[in-house]
């Protein structure tokens, strides 16, 4: 008998029954199927949009990610070289290769050095973008594709993502609508990584008190693009 | 790991009287509950996610073969695949075999109280494979070979000082004269001495929070981003996780990480919750070749049914241990095994034994504050009281509480004689304490008194003040 086997028929054996006869089981894939919602805090869910993107910005900040609002994307490369300025970081960025970043004016500062792809062990700066974000509890998610590496997301030092406000979603089952939604089906076409991210990397394994950048990134940069008038 | 729980009395003294232990639980016994209960304040549905986490848990754990069967699908159908383990042997095995088949020579992992549980590192490092503990609480032991001593805050029992002796005795490369006595120091250090791991190793090895159902999915908590890492940068990510970890679908998993990081952390959400679906996907820029997970029953199966099914509930968080007065007093390695406090009282001794771990559900004062926090209410008093009934019952009690009930059980059973003995024994004790009013030591509860006196009886049995009393009414009726 194989170990599975073995396993499965344990299993029955306590539950005092063999396989699921066809209706019970017809029945439970109904649910998997269904994604029913459980309980949802009212908290991110009961605002309009603009509450809630500043509900996502309060509590992102309190667990300190940077939040810098901009009225426009074109504003993005600015935003990058000032904050890297003002961080005091070399302008250098590893940038995920995805369209939307591509397409902004980064011609207008040539001074920002940009290196496109998957990271490298040297990098100090990473430059992301992501599917959205949740109000709920400060998170940015972000998924692993043919333009979005993981690596980047923990990799170098500092991290900085673009978010336009219309990404902001309440709760994190809105999120997984979102996955959802994209092309394809079954768990192949889910992307291999999800990363919910809320705040920099953080330990607290030394007396308990909380030090950033343990492994991951030690500052994550939030720009986030009031979108409202360009979508 | 070899089990030390049978000598749990003399492990919990030792920690009694380790005056650096001492200073390390009272920091993460005050911080924890108080930061919890900030977080929990934070968010009014709370108690009703908790009734629906365990809901959700039980609903699981009562169709688990079924859910296992689809979860097994779903990770096939991502690329992925499934390796069974009835036993630890069995799964140390599969993660050896996996580990070879690429001629690995250095494995991350980040923490796992599974991996633990099966003795993972003392397998991989007697073949050849040198496993590197990236978690930094994990690494901090690992470097001084010590079991963790709590399932969340592995090093909790270690003050900076004892940290930075260890990283110095070990980190030969160090210059001496560098301060390393602040914890941003020894995060830095441990920082850049890990990195180079992360980027040469052939495997990486995780836990797993949720195995999902519908996705085929892992889910892993984090807060260092240790565990990431672990899993991008090699070849081959091997997911080792029991199989109670399962959850229906990505909706029952947020319940479940809404409970998670304010029951252990009293975080709103942890830094890091990644969801892993199978190996890396064609056009992918980075990410692993292959994607394995081993799935460990190793005693899970065998609660099922039966009076510690609840346990399988259990999501790992620790507030029980933080909470629990027990394990602040003595910490973690008391306990003598992978799982400390509450939660461990219950679990090792359906793991490892009752012979084994007998005194373990017996160090408990029942005060009731591990189930009060259990975010998924699991009933650990009552099933610790279930493992004393299964003692006593198999004989295992001590001979002293064995032959004291026996001969209680004796005398209850003659009431007349019983309220005799009772009454003689309350005369005699409030007749020998009437100076002080109490007793400083008691003859047979030395153990008892050691710690604090016994109030003096003030003469009279409650029978026979009741008795007393009941005569006065009928004479008052009669009159």
């Amino acid at each position: 008998m194989t170990a599975r086997d073995d396993v499965l028929g344990g299993i029955r054996r306590a539950l005092g029954r063999g396989a699921l006869a066809e209706g019970a089981a017809g029945e439970l894939d109904a649910r998997v199927a269904a994604h029913r919602r459980n309980l949802i805090p009212a908290r991110a869910a009961a605002l309009d949009p603009p509450a809630r993107v500043d509900l996502f910005v309060a509590m992102a900040e309190a667990v300190q990610t940077t939040v810098a609002r901009l009225a426009s994307a074109a504003a993005v490369p600015g935003e990058v070289a000032r904050y890297l300025a003002a961080e005091n970081l070399p302008a250098e960025l590893a940038m995920a290769p995805d369209p939307t970043l591509e397409a902004l004016p980064w011609n207008e500062r040539p001074l920002v050095q940009i290196r496109r792809g998957a990271a490298t062990a040297g990098d100090a700066v990473s430059l992301t973008p992501c599917l959205a974000a949740v109000a709920e509890t400060g998170t940015l998610m972000l998924v692993s594709g043919d333009h979005t590496p993981t690596t980047l997301n923990f990799l170098p030092d500092t991290h900085i993502v673009v978010l336009r406000a219309g990404q902001v979603v309440a709760s994190y089952e809105d999120g997984w609508d979102l996955l959802r939604r994209r092309p394809g089906d079954g768990p192949a076409a889910l992307p291999r990584t999800v990363n919910f991210i809320t705040g920099p990397s953080r330990t607290g394994d030394i007396e308990q008190k909380i030090e950033l950048g343990a492994h991951g990134p030690r500052r994550l940069h939030v720009i986030l693009v009031d979108d409202a008038g360009e979508s | 790991m070899e089990a030390t729980s049978h000598a749990f009395a003399d492990n919990a003294r030792a920690g009694l009287a380790d005056p650096v232990l001492r200073r390390a639980l009272g920091m993460a016994g005050a911080g924890f509950p108080a930061r919890r209960a900030e977080a929990i304040a934070r968010l009014p549905e709370f108690e009703a996610l908790r009734d629906q986490g365990k809901a959700i848990k039980d609903h699981t754990i009562a169709h688990l073969d079924f859910y296992l069967e689809i979860y097994e699908k779903n990770v096939t159908a991502s690329g992925g695949a499934v390796h069974w383990a009835r036993d630890a042997a069995e799964a140390r095995a599969a993660v050896l075999g996996i580990c070879r088949s690429v001629g690995a020579k250095i494995v991350t992992k980040g923490k796992s109280m599974v991996a633990e549980e099966i003795a993972l590192n003392e397998h991989l490092e007697a073949n050849g494979i040198t496993p590197v503990e990236t978690d930094l609480g994990e690494y901090i032991i690992q470097l001084r070979h010590e079991p963790p001593s709590h399932i969340i805050a592995p090093a909790i029992h270690l003050m900076k000082e004892q940290v930075e002796e260890t990283f110095r005795a070990s980190h030969t490369a160090l210059d001496p004269t560098r301060p390393l006595s602040e914890a941003p120091q020894l995060c830095a250090e441990a920082r850049t001495m890990l990195r180079p791991h992360f980027l040469a190793a052939d495997v990486g090895i995780t836990g797993a929070n949720f195995l999902v159902a519908e996705t085929g999915s892992s889910i892993i908590v984090t807060n260092e981003g240790n565990g990431d890492l672990t899993q991008t940068l090699p070849k081959i990510h091997i997911v080792v996780a029991s199989l109670e970890k399962i959850v229906p679908t990505l909706e029952d998993a947020a319940t479940l990480l809404r409970l998670l990081a304010r029951s252990a952390t009293g975080q709103e959400f942890s830094s890091y919750t990644t969801m892993s679906t199978g190996p890396r996907r064609p056009g992918d820029l980075d990410g692993p070749e292959q994607y394995h997970v081993v799935l460990i029953d190793n005693g899970r199966s065998a609660l099922i049914g039966g009076e510690f099914q609840d346990m399988l509930r259990c999501l790992r968080c620790a507030a029980c241990l933080n909470h629990c007065p027990v394990y602040t007093a003595i910490g973690g390695h008391a306990y003598g095994w992978v799982y400390p406090g509450p939660m461990g009282a219950v679990l090792t001794p359906a793991l490892i034994g009752l012979d084994e771990a007998g005194d373990l559900p017996n160090a408990s004062s029942f005060c009731g504050r591990c189930e009060s926090v259990c975010p998924v209410r699991i009933p650990l008093p009552k099933m610790m009281r279930h493992w004393r009934e299964r003692q006593f019952a198999q004989g295992k009690a001590p001979a002293v509480y064995r032959n004291g009930l026996k001969l209680w059980a004796w005398a209850a059973r003659r009431p007349a004689l019983y309220h005799e003995l009772v009454e003689l024994q309350a005369r005699l004790l409030g007749w020998l304490g009437e100076g002080r009013g109490r007793f400083r030591s008691l003859p047979l509860a030395g153990d008892w008194t050691r710690a604090r006196d016994m109030p003096a009886p003030e003469g009279r049995s409650f029978h026979a003040l009741w008795a007393k009393r009941q005569r006065a009414a009928r004479q008052k009726i009669g009159r």
